[in-house]
């Protein structure tokens, strides 16, 4: 099955320019990101920390905030859309 | 212009002074960062802020911006929305009925839009044009919103405001009136904070504020203590207590008085931060109460909507300044914020919205628990304006509905007593 994965454009220069890359065979958002690290393996460094998400980085599943379901062991559905983003915004 | 780049606040990456927001490497937000004229003294320092404008330019030595409307441009300082210069209120009657000694009220509900966020708006949006932007944007819980609106209209900038639908008729209405294009997004402030975030990277000639353009907005905030600081001759008071949202305004309070106790333009020491949540939504504060250096995001459920947001970019900032001013974030609930309101309103004249009955509340509960010690001078930090929030205080009090003849007043209202 397939996930959709959104780039947010600070991110695009080390995603090959990237804005969506779709990606295949994934079970958790964990997984998805794995899948997206192996293509684009300087992502990992930028997104992630001691193996879980950086403070700054919002991970969102079809728009809900993947901290307020089972963050990275979230269950990806086929045909999800992954969302990366910024956290520091707003207010 | 003393401002010489953006610092990454997490690992210190320098970037130019850009429309840039993000660190590339690590995520975190940037900051702007300043060089000041050592040369000055302090006298000179101050001498220049006294011959500035009776608005927050003022201050411009202070604030990431090109060519500040400042001393030598008056006609300048008076374009656009100039806001700023609210007044700093003593308020012996609260102090008394709290039992403290000198309180103080900073009612910056008497800005243009009736809130503090015309002092950041006012900064985006002259940085803004500075960097070539003709469409304003923002995602807001109200206020925002209002201001953005307000000065986009004012500078006949094109505007762009998305806020939460279910937001106080009072401040759609206060926003829509402007001309801007409003926009109602079924959903939260955090959705509609995510949803701005993506739009920001599509719309590059947009500046939205409080996204691409928040390390500028931001700034602005510093505006309210160098205020309060001038208000009280030259000197910081002991003791801040201030709501929290984003936690941009709390950190950016304790930036201004640090930049000039460092400078010497302000006496005293660095004050203590008391941030105020509504229980409703408190992250910060719940983060606070657990230890914690990062706050777990909330879905926000309060009447104080000006405060509701349930993923705080500066959380850990907040939290970080809290600890080492010695300071705490407190939370209260919806009743404490209606009794909160109304404390302010019979004490002083001052009619806030949610966000001030937040606040208000908070100090209250501090100086009954002694927190705050009776001989500290305090500054309340008063956001909002009453009226854009009337569902809170509608059927709190009595009145009375007479004929217009003498004996229905003997009868009906002397004879009960005085409303109350």
């Amino acid at each position: 099955m397939s996930v959709k994965v959104k780039i947010p454009t600070q991110l695009r220069s080390v995603a090959g320019g990237d804005a969506e890359v779709d990606v295949d065979g994934a079970e958790t958002v964990g997984e998805a990101l794995e899948h997206l690290f192996e293509r684009h393996g300087e992502l990992r460094e930028r997104m992630l920390e001691d193996g879980e998400l950086r403070r700054f980085v919002n991970v969102y599943l079809n728009g809900e905030d993947v901290r307020f379901l089972d963050g990275l062991a979230t269950a990806v559905p086929a045909g999800a859309e992954l969302t990366i983003l910024p956290a520091v915004a707003g207010g | 212009m003393g401002a010489t780049g953006l610092t990454c606040r997490e690992c210190k990456a320098p970037y130019g002074l850009e429309a840039r927001y993000v660190c590339d490497r690590c995520f975190g937000p940037l900051e702007v960062a300043y060089e000041l004229d050592t040369t000055l003294d302090v006298g000179e320092r101050r001498r220049r802020i006294q011959a500035g404008p009776q608005n927050i330019w003022r201050y411009s030595d202070f604030l990431p911006i090109e060519a500040p409307p400042g001393p030598s441009a008056r006609t300048l300082s008076r374009t656009g929305l100039p806001a700023g210069c609210t007044p700093l209120i003593r308020a012996d009657r609260l102090a008394d009925r709290l039992g403290l000694r000198e309180v103080w009220v900073k009612n910056d509900a008497a800005n243009p839009t009736h809130s503090f966020k015309d002092r950041v708006v006012a900064v985006a949006a002259a940085r803004a044009r500075e960097m070539g932007y003709d469409v304003l944007a923002c995602a807001s819980t109200g206020n925002l919103a209002n201001a953005v609106a307000a000065q986009a209209a004012a500078l006949g900038m094109e505007s762009y405001v998305l806020i939460p639908s279910d937001l106080e008729e009072q401040k759609v209405l206060a926003t829509g009136v402007y001309g801007t294009n409003l926009i109602k997004v079924r959903g939260t402030y955090d959705d509609v904070n995510r949803l701005c975030t993506e739009l920001s990277g599509e719309r590059e000639n947009w500046a939205f504020v409080n996204v691409n353009i928040r390390p500028y907005y931001a700034e602005g905030s510093k505006t309210l203590a160098y205020e309060i600081a001038e208000q009280l001759g030259w000197r910081v008071p002991d003791t801040i207590v201030c709501p929290i949202a984003s936690g941009s305004l709390y950190t950016k309070i304790a930036k201004g008085f640090e930049e000039w106790l460092d400078l010497g333009i302000a006496e005293g020491s660095a004050p203590v931060m008391h941030g105020a949540q509504a229980r409703g939504c408190s992250p910060v504060a719940t983060a606070w109460d657990d230890g914690k250096d990062v706050c777990r995001p909330v879905k926000p459920d309060t009447i104080a909507k000006s405060l509701a947001i349930g993923n705080p970019a500066d959380g850990p900032y907040a939290l970080d300044l809290a600890r080492r001013s010695g300071g705490s974030i407190a939370s209260v609930d919806d009743e404490e914020i209606r009794a909160g309101i109304r404390l302010l309103a019979e004490t002083t004249g001052v009619f806030t919205e949610t966000a001030g009955g937040v606040t208000t509340a908070t100090l209250a509960k501090l100086a009954e628990e002694g927190t705050i010690d009776p001989d500290e001078s305090v500054v309340l930090v008063i956001t909002g304006e009453g009226l854009k929030t009337l569902d809170a205080v509608r059927d709190t009090f009595a009145s009375f509905e007479i004929d217009a003849r003498l004996d229905s007043f003997l009868d009906e209202v002397e004879s009960v007593g005085a409303a109350r």
